[in-house]
């Protein structure tokens, strides 16, 4: 598992098997544990509501929609960013990524609104256990993907003033897996916390 | 990992990578969202349908995000992401499973019932 030699090409660099990015894949698993048990500890205490509100009394499924559909545009213009970077196009990758920002964004700051929303009106994550831990879950994914957005801007920045290298392709590549990774772990959330949540 | 010739590996690199494989998976991330949200917000199914038809959609929709945008497959090349993932799904399995089943057979001996 060598691809990553001197001066190899975009295409050899972004391979799914240099060492690096089996490396980053690894991460990406133990990030699925952290998830995993996130979800097992909002399972558990999903029906603890301590007198405060119920799921469906909160959730305004209509914004998670919303919220859904911003992270599955962000992963084809992601998408549409790496082809570019394939064909060597170097506007092409800045575009894509700035609008693939510009999607992350919406999504996070939609969830900011809801979170505030809930605050405000008496469902902060103080409320009941069911609260303590929808916040933690959501509010990790939500971290994540903050984090996500500003490596996007790194990115940006590098594909702008370096150009279209081999290591800036492998870490485009990484980024990618990132970004898709998140939209993975939101349909979990979608369906879990409020799908679920509401029907009960 | 040695390949073949320049070409089958060429072919390999840029395998899932097309527009076709995207827009694809793209399409059918959109139905498969789709129907979960309109069976919940409009209530075309009874509630233990709903939550199946949800559980159902969720699972199909990571696979087609796994293969036409993470491009996992089965092959040669990812053969130690799938590795690695499996080991993962098993860890999974039994830390999430074990405690559900765990906290779901506490409660109600321990009448630490929701309230």
């Amino acid at each position: 598992m060598s691809h990553a030699a001197e001066g190899a090409s975009v295409h050899t660099a972004s391979s799914p098997n240099t060492m690096v990015n089996f490396g980053f894949w690894v991460y990406l698993m133990s990030d699925v544990i952290i998830f995993s048990m996130l979800f097992t500890m909002f399972v558990t205490v999903q029906s603890h509501y301590n007198g405060g509100p119920q799921g469906h009394q909160i959730f305004e499924l209509r914004d998670v929609f919303l919220e859904t559909m911003a992270l599955l545009f962000s992963s084809i213009t992601f998408g549409l960013a790496m082809l570019n970077l394939h064909a060597e196009k170097k506007n092409g990758v800045l575009l894509w990524l700035a609008i693939t920002f510009l999607f992350g964004a919406t999504f996070v700051g939609l969830e900011v609104r809801e979170f505030l929303n809930l605050v405000h009106h008496g469902a902060g994550p103080d409320t009941s256990a069911f609260l303590s831990a929808f916040f933690t879950l959501v509010g990790t994914h939500g971290t994540h993907v903050t984090f996500g957005l500003i490596w996007i801007a790194v990115m940006f920045g590098q594909v702008a003033v370096k150009g279209i290298s081999p290591k800036v392709g492998s870490r485009l590549f990484r980024l990618s897996l990132f970004w898709h990774f998140l939209d993975i772990v939101w349909i979990v959330v979608f369906s879990t916390v409020y799908l679920a949540g509401v029907v009960q | 990992m040695s390949h073949g010739n320049i070409d089958s590996d060429h072919q390999a690199r840029l395998g899932g990578l097309n527009l076709t494989t995207y827009v694809t998976g793209f399409v059918l991330a959109l139905i498969l969202t789709a129907i979960p949200f309109g069976a919940v917000m409009f209530g075309w199914f009874s509630p233990a349908t709903t939550l199946i038809v949800i559980a159902v959609m969720a699972v199909i929709q990571i696979l087609v995000h796994l293969f036409c945008f993470l491009h996992l497959d089965f092959s040669e090349d990812n053969r130690w992401n799938t590795a690695s993932g499996a080991f993962t799904l098993l860890i999974l399995v039994i830390l999430v499973g074990g405690t559900i089943w765990l906290f779901a057979s506490l409660m109600p001996r321990t009448m630490l019932m929701g309230g």
